[in-house]
């Protein structure tokens, strides 16, 4: 079963919006932090990605250990951004 | 009989294709509520160039929604990263869907690199509008400039956006030139993406 484990939304200029734990992953107590710090980590890598290509979903953009960041960019630049832990990832798509 | 021509059921809300929308405004509805915008920022301003930015800052915000909405009802999920295709997005599209037809011309400009200019013979907002002469170059336009601005700066290419009178030889009414100065970060990745 899919589950994610921290979504964000990120305003064009940098500002969360938005920001859920989702999913039945088991909350440890620095996770929260340490997602925030990974997602905005990932902010750059998106930016610049998401000038090479007009496709709005952008998958697998960056990862931090078993953690994998993707990305839907919309139309305005509002980015909303989410983190999967790997072995789903690699169930989902047979490949990372 | 059971079923026949009934409409696709969705099982979940977020299946459902967008909806159209209304197409069409009554235009009288539309002149009424943009005068009475246009003469309560009179009352709020002072000078000619005060009026012409808030009408751009209200343009503004109907650019950034519009820009998300047509691309998700109109483009199917695809995003914009060039400079031409931008401008061709606002000159089909956006003129489309918010004036019924498209925009009669898109130019570059000869003199600078980074000047592009949307040309229409009248601007719907200016058909019920008349200049008195002591508001020398002002233009209703303002309200259009602001669209495209706020199109252009929420797609990611910052730009100046203006409109201008330009006296048409054998016409009465001067036509309407929206005239676009991007950013030179803009130039610049569109240059690195060549």
């Amino acid at each position: 079963m899919a589950s994610t484990a921290c979504f964000m939304i990120v305003s064009k200029n940098d500002i969360p919006i938005y920001e859920a734990e989702v999913g039945t992953v088991p909350k440890k107590e620095d996770a929260a932090h340490q997602h925030q710090f990974i997602l905005h980590a990932a902010l750059d890598i998106v930016q610049d990605m998401a000038w090479t290509t007009s496709a709005m979903f952008l998958k697998a953009i960056d990862r931090f250990n078993d953690l994998v960041v993707s990305v839907y960019v919309s139309a305005g630049h509002i980015l909303s951004l989410f983190s999967v832990y790997l072995m789903l990832c690699m169930s989902l798509s047979g490949n990372t | 009989m059971i079923g026949v021509g009934k409409m696709k059921q969705y099982a979940n809300v977020l299946d459902r294709p967008l909806s159209k929308g209304k197409q069409e405004v009554s235009l009288s509805a539309f002149a009424f509520l943009f005068s009475e915008l246009v003469q309560y920022n009179q009352t709020q301003v002072d000078n000619i160039a005060e009026l012409e930015r808030r009408l751009e800052d209200a343009g503004y915000a109907v650019g950034a929604r519009v820009l998300e909405l047509l691309c998700h009802r109109e483009k199917g999920n695809r995003r914009e990263t060039r400079l031409l295709g931008i401008l061709s997005f606002i000159h089909s599209t956006v003129w489309k869907v918010l004036f019924g037809k498209v925009a009669d011309s898109l130019e570059k400009g000869t003199e600078h690199e980074d000047e592009y200019m949307i040309s229409e013979k009248e601007l719907l907002v200016n058909r019920f509008i008349s200049i008195p002469k002591d508001m020398g170059a002002f233009n209703c336009g303002a309200f259009v400039a602001g669209i495209v601005k706020g199109v252009l700066d929420n797609a990611g290419f910052p730009a100046v956006v203006t409109a201008h009178f330009v006296p048409v030889d054998g016409q009465q009414r001067p036509r309407t030139t929206i005239l676009i100065k991007f950013a030179e970060e803009v130039l610049r990745r569109e240059a690195r993406l060549g």
